[in-house]
């Protein structure tokens, strides 16, 4: 696989990995040239520019200021995936597009969404909050009341303990990796402290467990162990500055950074410090991987460490050989991301990406690595560490420990089982099409 | 979980303690509620028996709620359509993909109660009284041979019941377990 390019010496730049991939700073003090290449995933390089035209938008006054805005009509494919379009009596998923959106924030509107029974239209006015059980004494909290407390925000990714359920088929599924990774976001949270809340009930010694419970049909309820409510759990109001939509858990949720989706409650109103879990639907059958022994997997509360190429990947194909900037996501539960190598060939040999600041625990960091695609075959993969010291396994470690599904699943959206933080193998074929494979 | 953690607890125990009324980081304005007012919510039953309420039910009463409330989703005799079948499942060593079901996957009889009445019927979830949660997981459990048909359930019974796979879980992280 390993190939020399003349281009590396007149440009200057150090390779890193074979296949075309440079040290991760070379789009820093690589200059214009490497700039100008960079955005290409649908224009290939041209001989001249045509000449410049005063374009009718130009020439008029534009369309009036909206009182909330929403995207350029041009951008109405960047959406979420519905799993479920028409409400048909199942739950509902919407992925968010991480092939068509950059940066660490999830816009709110993109932000994934799983829905057991619907999103619930709750009356703020009316909604509380009771925190009860193994405390000193019962209180309810409004919405007006919380809006006194001191607040904090933070930002934290979000991932459905089924996100990326998709690579646990025996043979690679075509789809995008919205379509595979879209189960996961991350945005700015603002709100209450749940230590703060407690300090006011007081706590029982014999507590050991809080369960938090929602206000939507199904009264969706987790257990959580106490020391996460200690520790930086949290009663959100708002996500990305503006209250938290009706899908996310309008108006408030539970919000505990690094732990899975699900337990994430939404639309928050009750929980009850006990000395026990609830053992519920959700915690007792859902979210609980077998093992290729038979057993099964509970309490599986960390979302480990992960990471996915986002740019390029399926549906963003290549316009030809050149210079690209290889991007995607890293993420974990046990703190910072503290490296992510990209490798253009399969794994076989791995380098450095830019971290891009800021760097933030049990969030979203973005990882760039500059690569020179020249028109052959090539297999894009990341691979992330954590502060901890924990690194993202590879498919055959995860596969060696967890098993993978006895059949490929009907959809993409199917969960033949939960957690997968393996790698992602994207294919680049000689035309450019990127393809989902196992490497 | 850790040392810390323990210790942190319990000096949040002990200040919550001394000066719960006057917080030192919010303003106190909880609303003090008792116990007996939560009732309309506190729905949770736990593995211990905990919170399960009064009532009794047949498999026989079961069988009737079933077909009127649950077989158009969950099928006839429980073979699932629009929603999963309640009867039967696959040894779990066939793949890690097996479908999880009550009688090869639950671990405790109160799951299943709590769910049965927390969440169904799914366009009208709570409105099952006791007693047909009661019937209704006796006939769930009948038709899945885990417990004899005319065994009563309530809130004695229903601990006794020894679900298949009870002993098939383990926690991920067993640190982290309070």
């Amino acid at each position: 696989m390993t190939k020399k390019h003349s281009i590396l010496d007149r440009e200057g730049l150090k390779p890193a990995a074979a296949n075309g991939l440079f040290d991760r700073r070379a789009f820093f003090k690589g200059g214009a040239a490497l700039a100008t290449a960079m955005t290409g995933y649908t224009i290939g390089n041209s001989a001249a520019a045509q000449q410049l035209v005063d374009d009718p938008w130009s020439r008029g006054i534009g369309n009036r200021v909206q009182a909330y805005g929403t995207p350029s009509r041009f951008e109405s494919g960047v959406a979420r995936i519905l799993s479920n379009p028409n409400a048909e009596p199942r739950t509902q998923h919407g992925r968010t597009p991480h092939h068509l959106i950059n940066g660490t924030f999830t816009p709110n509107g993109l932000h994934f969404v799983i829905s057991h029974t619907g999103n619930p239209d709750i009356d703020p006015s009316a909604h509380k909050l009771v925190i009860h059980g193994l405390v000193e004494r019962p209180l309810v909290f409004t919405l007006d009341a919380l809006a006194r407390y001191p607040m904090v925000s933070r930002m934290t990714f979000l991932e459905c303990g089924g996100n990326s359920a998709a690579l646990w088929s025996p043979e690679p599924l075509q789809n995008t990796a919205q379509e595979i990774h879209g189960l996961v976001s991350c945005a700015e949270y603002t709100g209450v402290l749940l230590s703060t809340l407690l300090e006011e009930t007081g706590i029982d010694p014999r507590a050991k467990w809080f369960i938090a419970e929602g206000a939507d049909a199904s009264a969706l309820h987790r257990s959580v162990p106490l020391h996460k409510a200690l520790d930086d759990a949290m009663i959100a109001l708002y996500q990305n500055g503006e209250r938290i939509m009706p899908g996310n858990g309008y108006p408030m949720r539970l919000l505990l950074p690094g732990w899975e989706g699900n337990m994430n409650v939404k639309w928050l109103r009750r929980i009850e410090l006990t000395d026990e879990p609830a053992l519920g639907f959700y915690e007792a059958r859902t979210y609980t991987p077998i093992l290729p022994d038979g057993s099964a997997y509970s309490y599986y509360f960390l979302q480990e460490v992960k990471s996915f190429i986002t740019h390029p990947s399926p549906g963003l194909a290549l316009s030809g050989a050149g210079l690209y900037e290889i991007s995607g996501v890293a993420y974990s539960a046990n703190g910072r991301i503290a490296r992510v190598m990209v490798s253009a060939d399969g794994g076989q040999s791995w380098a450095e990406a830019a971290l891009q600041d800021p760097v933030l625990p049990k969030a979203f960091t973005r990882f760039r690595a500059p690569w020179r695609w020249d028109g052959g075959p090539a297999v894009l993969q990341s691979r992330a560490w954590d502060e901890a010291g924990n690194v993202q396994p590879t498919r055959a470690e995860l596969i060696s420990r967890r098993g993978e599904a006895s059949r490929v699943p009907r959809s993409p959206f199917a969960f033949p089982s939960q957690h997968y933080n393996g790698p992602t193998s994207w294919r680049v074929g000689e035309d450019g099409e990127v393809t989902n494979v196992y490497a | 979980m850790s040392m810390r953690s323990t210790q942190r607890l319990a000096t949040l125990v002990v200040l919550a303690s001394a000066a719960f009324a006057a917080s030192a980081q919010g303003p106190g304005l909880g609303i003090p509620i008792r116990e007996a007012d939560v009732a309309a919510w506190d729905i949770t039953v736990f593995p211990s028996g905990a919170n399960l309420p009064s009532g009794r039910g047949t498999a026989a009463e079961g069988a009737v709620i079933y077909a009127q409330q649950c077989a158009a989703c969950h099928g006839v005799n429980g073979e699932g359509g629009l929603a999963a079948p309640v009867v039967g499942g696959d040894p779990l060593t066939n793949g890690i993909d097996t479908p999880k079901r009550i009688k090869n996957f639950w671990a405790s009889a109160t799951t299943l109660f709590d769910f049965t009445r927390r969440q169904m019927p799914l366009y009208t979830p709570r409105t099952l009284t006791d007693d047909q949660v009661y019937a209704l997981t006796a006939y769930l459990l009948a038709i899945n041979d885990i417990i004899d048909e005319d065994t009563v359930m309530n809130a004695e019974t229903l601990m006794q019941v020894q679900m298949p796979n009870r002993n098939g879980f383990k926690p991920r992280f067993p640190a982290m377990m309070p």
